[in-house]
């Protein structure tokens, strides 16, 4: 694990290097979406990181959460003359026109962690993580951990009807499928926030024996399972231990548990979603080569046995 | 008698109970076609309660009612409506933002492809108004009209809806002489077209000079009904009040110049609410407050009060100069006031007699000292007793008493804190006749008792049997003083009237 | 003595009635729920859990009886919970010492109160506006101070607040419990209870009977800023974290059902603040049995509103009066006055 990171840390360093000549000139504009989470935050930080790397000039615009400020921006950058603009789009819909106007003027447009409902030749390619892939890999972690011992699963569920919390608990389901010795016995809403990721796993403990019916948490992100970590020892358990916790997001906090041996494993949802893009727009600037119209960023997963503590320190600074 | 067909509505031995009271015991009450009735009694003597009863606002328990010989049983007020029986309170109950004529038409409005017939409807409201004198631009606000053309209105739609029966409850309370005459115009043209007509007021005058007959009801039960010709005004109030009131108010001036000069106002005014005047008040004084509605009396009283801070001239006590910036450095100076308006500024609706009557005092010893339950209870009961305040218990909300036993509340509670300086802003507006002379007999007693008083009344005989001196306002100021044998109505309206003509001219 | 322990008991008896019936229900449904036993040196089961997640709501709620009693409304206070955790949380995580932390949270609190107060008694703005103010301002402020981000923090004196023990019981129930107490006390014992009142029916006719309306007014917004400071300090302790976008979003919305279901009136006048404590514990009692039945999440809130709306249907003047048996406190009121008699 160690070594792949080294390399990866290689790959870009070299990328730095070799590719500088030709990103050295390039203009790139980002209109991000706002800061209304800590995972926003580290993405808007480590976007600025990899153009800086790369010596590419970003100009980044804060919509505050207003489509009607990600249009004006995207003019604006238009009318600069940008080389490519990279777009994390607050909503779905309303894009045709704007990213019209900038394909007319041969700006190539990159989506970042969230897709649009607009015809796929109006942007260069979209990249996003996969949420029910995210919940397969947690899932498939479980099931080979467990190693086909019986074992009853609680599952914390993101806000109810937001498309994480159905997308993860349909590839968690997916991962499980066949695997008869894992049965999710309870599943509630833990509204993706600690004090209710607490309170739910309060109720689960006293609905399944005091917590001895429980042999694995599944919570949506890793906030829940923060909270539910708390209750599990308040209950007298030692999470991690008689219940396994398996979480999404990897937001530093958790490191802190697995260090600590109270969480055993968390999905990563990157925030680096402009290494992939850069990469994509450098190989279609230099080459001509099309990207495909989708960048799925990978889901990667630590576990206890990926010096968590580290991994805790190189986040902490990210603004999560 | 039951079968009479000259009688459009009956009711026969109708019945009303509340827990631990009989508020209705049997009442036979007789409305004959075109005329007016008037419904007398004093507040708690059960006319409320009847017109309830007859309009379907309460179930009544037991009797039956007839309209038009006919047995009904109305359901509630809109059921009564359809029946035939419209009512007008005195607090008109329109909407005052919405328009003339969508107050007239509401629930009803003209359509037109699903639509109101805005312009329809507007018509027909001017067309119905001129029935009764008026012409109104229909589509203005209903609150930009005065109460007295608002109470029009309301009579107006109340007979249009129903058409058999007019029930007016208190409708010239707040209306003036011109507006009084107009009302009676128009309900003896109703009078005219053959509608039965209830009046109930507290105003002995309007009964003799509107009504036919008088029904009187005391405690529940049914007094009597006379022809309104045929029974004086003595014989009239001895039903209303079960006694002999001998006279019903003795006049007794005591020299102004008797008491010594405690409390003494040197240009004392607020802009824009009263101009700056003098008054000077002595111990064991009631001086009198007249003028129009409008002339500054509330604004004399509430600047006095330091409800509304003077920001000129300066008010000494003892010869010691005072601060009177707010009502709680006054009340510290042993203030008190009853306001005009009971309701709003008044009494305090949901909380009880007893901690009506201790808010002063308590508020005055601040929060950190109660009164302990024990002496609210003692202060309450005292008071209940001594001011005659009817009610079943102390712990029953002020808002259930009738007006005369509020405003004896409301007295207790000022009587409560011990003042020396009690201003009374019409402390006999709105109640009932044996109310009424039972305040005026405590404010004759408060005097003897050395404490300095202030009265503001409408009633200008009421203010010559009470008042050793008599200041009179017009236009925000006050323009004469009279005092000794200068009290008597003549010269109170004389001064009144110069001051009218004064303005005219 | 006794009578007036009677009448209490009489205002309160729909409120312990619905209680019963739901602790019974959820009884019924999941038997486990009445089990208690003593735990890592506390009581631990699930009828525990209602007290002590319920107590930032019965906190929050306290503080908004005494509020909508003036006939006001405070609907600032899941916003000060937020303020006042992010300021704890970055108090303690900055180094200063427990009593610092907690006093200056506290007054951080009692700020907002009479930030409140000022625009409602001085500056007679509308309470509902007044407060929306600092609804809408007060999250944002909480974010500026944890940058976004969940601060949180690992002292043991703040986390003990929210997750310790005392005498078998939660911190958190012991924290309301005594507060509660207090706050009644003092509203009762003295004369602010009656001139709170006073002014909530009528606010004129107490100013003119020399009630220092203003002053009581921002009492009351300070001490309900107070109690939401109180409230955001344990929601914070319980978590180690002050998460500033989610401390306390919608309290103010259940405080105030709180006080309905407690039977306090929302134009003002009459206020009970056991009833309210009542009316909070009813709210997580449904809560709580709810995460207990195992019904999907779908239904949680279906669930939640179908219960509150059968019990203030029940609460109904209407329907207490077509059902007399209902007017049991009444008549349990009544003999009582003319016993005093």
């Amino acid at each position: 694990m160690k070594f792949r990171k080294a390399l990866a840390s290689a790959t870009i360093l070299a990328a730095c290097m070799f590719g500088s000549a030709s990103a050295a000139d390039l203009v790139v504009g980002f209109s991000q979406i706002g800061s209304e989470s800590g995972w926003r935050a580290a993405e808007t930080t480590l976007t600025k990181q990899q153009a800086e790397q790369r010596g590419i000039d970003l100009k980044f615009a804060d919509a505050q959460q207003k489509q009607e400020n990600q249009i004006k921006a995207i003019r604006s950058f238009i009318a600069q003359g940008v080389n490519a603009i990279l777009l994390a789009p607050v909503v779905a819909t309303g894009w045709d026109e704007v990213l019209q106007e900038a394909k007319d003027a041969e700006i190539p447009v990159i989506l970042l962690d969230r897709t649009v409902d607009a015809s796929k030749d109006l942007y260069l390619t979209a990249v996003t993580s996969d949420l029910v892939h995210e919940g397969s890999v947690a899932g498939k972690w479980l099931v080979d951990t467990v190693a086909g011992k019986p074992c009853n699963v609680v599952e914390l569920q993101g806000t109810t009807g937001s498309s994480p919390a159905i997308d993860r608990k349909k590839g968690f389901e997916q991962a499980l499928a066949g695997n008869d010795n894992l049965k999710i016995v309870r599943s509630q809403t833990g509204d993706f926030t600690r004090t209710k990721g607490k309170e739910v796993m309060e109720s689960f403990l006293k609905a399944e024996d005091g917590g001895k019916n429980i042999c694995a948490l599944y919570a949506h992100n890793d906030d829940m399972a923060v909270g539910a970590i708390q209750a599990i020892k308040e209950a007298g358990l030692k999470p991690g231990k008689d219940i396994l916790v398996v979480s999404i997001d990897a937001v530093p906090d958790i490191f802190q548990a697995m260090a600590a041996g109270e969480a055993n494993a968390t999905v990563e949802l990157t925030p680096n979603m402009a290494g992939p893009a850069f990469d994509a727009l450098d190989a279609y600037l230099k080459d001509g080569k099309e990207p495909p119209k989708w960048i799925q960023t990978e889901s990667k997963l630590y576990t206890q046995a990926d010096d968590p503590m580290k991994v805790y320190e190189e986040k902490k600074g990210l603004g999560y | 008698m039951h079968g009479n067909s000259d009688n459009i509505l009956s009711a026969i031995r109708v019945e009303k109970g509340f827990p631990g009271t009989k508020a209705l015991d049997k009442v036979d009450f007789h409305l004959r076609r075109g005329e007016v009735h008037a419904l007398l009694g004093e507040n708690g003597a059960g006319k409320s309660t009847l017109i309830k009863c007859l309009t379907g606002a309460y179930r009544r328990d037991g009797g039956s009612i007839l309209l038009d010989g006919a047995e009904v049983d109305p359901r509630d007020t809109f059921d009564a409506q359809r029946l035939g029986i419209g009512t007008v309170y005195q607090e008109v109950n329109l909407l005052p933002n919405l328009t003339v004529a969508e107050n007239l038409f509401l629930g009803r409005q003209p359509c037109r492809f699903g639509m109101t017939d805005t312009r329809t409807m507007n018509r027909k409201a001017r067309e119905l108004l001129a029935e009764y004198e008026l012409d109104l631009d229909v589509t203005r606000d209903l609150a930009s009209y005065s109460v007295a053309i608002q109470q029009v209105v309301a009579i107006a739609r109340a007979v249009d809806l129903s058409g058999k029966v007019l029930i007016l409850d208190e409708p010239t309370a707040s209306l003036d002489a011109h507006e009084v005459a107009m009302l009676f115009r128009i309900v003896r043209r109703l009078k005219a077209r053959g509608l039965g007509i209830i009046f109930i007021t507290h105003f002995l005058e309007q009964v003799y000079e509107i009504s036919d007959r008088i029904t009187v009801l005391r405690n529940g039960q049914l007094v009597g009904t006379r022809e309104t010709a045929e029974l004086d005004r003595r014989e009239l109030i001895a039903m209303m009040i079960g006694r002999e009131l001998a006279a019903e108010i003795q006049s007794r001036h005591t020299p102004a110049d008797e008491g010594r000069l405690r409390y003494r106002f040197r240009n004392y005014g607020r802009r824009g609410r009263i101009d700056p005047f003098d008054l000077d008040v002595r111990a064991g004084e009631v001086v009198g407050i007249a003028g129009l509605l409008g002339s500054g009396r509330t604004e004399t009283a509430e600047v006095l009060f330091g409800a509304y801070r003077a920001d000129s001239g300066t008010a000494e006590i003892d010869g010691r100069a005072v601060e009177l910036s707010s009502p709680r450095a006054a009340i510290r100076q042993k203030f008190g006031f009853c306001p005009e308006d009971r309701k709003t500024a008044g009494i305090v609706g949901d909380l009880s007699v007893r901690e009506n009557i201790v808010l002063a005092l308590q508020a005055r010893r601040g929060w950190t000292r109660p009164i302990s339950r024990a002496e609210q209870n003692r202060l309450a009961d005292h008071y209940i007793r001594a001011l005659d305040i009817r009610t079943a218990d102390r712990e029953k909300p002020i808002k259930l008493l009738s007006g005369g036993n509020q405003q004896k509340a409301i007295l207790a509670r000022w009587l409560a804190t011990e003042p020396e300086f009690l201003i009374l802003d019409e402390p006999t507006r709105g109640i009932d006749v044996g109310a009424h002379a039972e305040i005026v007999r405590l404010i004759e007693s408060l005097r003897e008792k050395g404490m300095s008083l202030i009265v503001i009344s409408s009633e200008i005989e009421e203010l010559v049997a009470y008042s050793t001196r008599v200041v009179v306002l017009r236009d925000r100021a006050h323009v004469a003083e009279l005092s000794g044998d200068r009290i008597t109505a003549h010269e109170i309206v004389e001064a009144i009237a110069a001051a009218t003509q004064g303005r005219a001219s | 003595m006794t009578a007036t322990v009677k009448t209490y008991l009489g205002r309160l008896l729909p409120q312990l009635i619905v209680l019963a019936a739901i602790v019974f229900a959820i009884s019924m449904v999941f038997p486990g729920f009445l089990n208690l036993q003593i735990q890592n040196g506390r009581l631990y089961g699930s009828l525990i859990d209602i007290l002590n997640r319920g107590a930032p709501v019965v906190l929050l709620a306290i503080g908004m009886t005494v509020v909508i009693a003036t006939k006001g409304i405070d609907l600032s206070v899941g916003a000060v919970m937020a303020i006042c955790g992010a300021v704890a949380a970055s108090l303690i995580t900055s180094g200063h010492s427990l009593l610092e932390t907690l006093f200056a949270t506290l007054a951080v609190g009692i700020l907002c109160g009479i930030w409140n107060g000022f625009l409602v008694a001085v500056l007679d703005i509308q309470p509902i506006i007044a407060t929306l103010v600092l609804m809408v301002a007060g999250r944002g402020i909480a974010q500026l101070i944890t940058e976004g981000a969940i601060l949180t923090f690992n002292d043991a004196g703040l986390i003990f607040v929210g997750s310790g023990s005392f005498g078998w019981l939660p911190m958190p129930v012991v924290i309301w419990l005594v507060f509660g107490v207090l706050v009644a006390l003092l509203v009762r014992q003295t004369a602010l209870g009656m001139l709170i009142e006073a002014i909530g029916v009528n606010r004129q006719a107490s100013t003119l009977s020399g009630v220092l309306t203003p002053v009581l007014l921002v009492a009351a917004y300070v001490l309900s800023g107070l109690c939401a400071a109180i409230a955001g300090i344990i929601a914070a302790a319980d978590i180690k974290g002050a998460d500033a976008n989610n401390a306390g979003l919608w309290l103010e919305l259940d405080a105030i059902l709180a006080v309905v279901v407690g039977g306090t009136s929302l134009l003002g006048g009459r206020f009970s603040i056991a009833a309210s404590v009542l009316g909070a514990i009813i709210i997580q009692a449904i809560n709580t049995g709810i995460l207990l039945s195992g019904f999907p999440p779908e239904f949680n809130l279906i669930i939640k509103a179908a219960i509150i709306v059968f019990i203030l249907v029940l609460q109904s003047p209407r329907f207490r009066s077509a059902f007399t048996f209902l007017q049991i406190p009444r008549a349990a009121g009544k003999p009582t006055e003319r016993e005093a008699k």
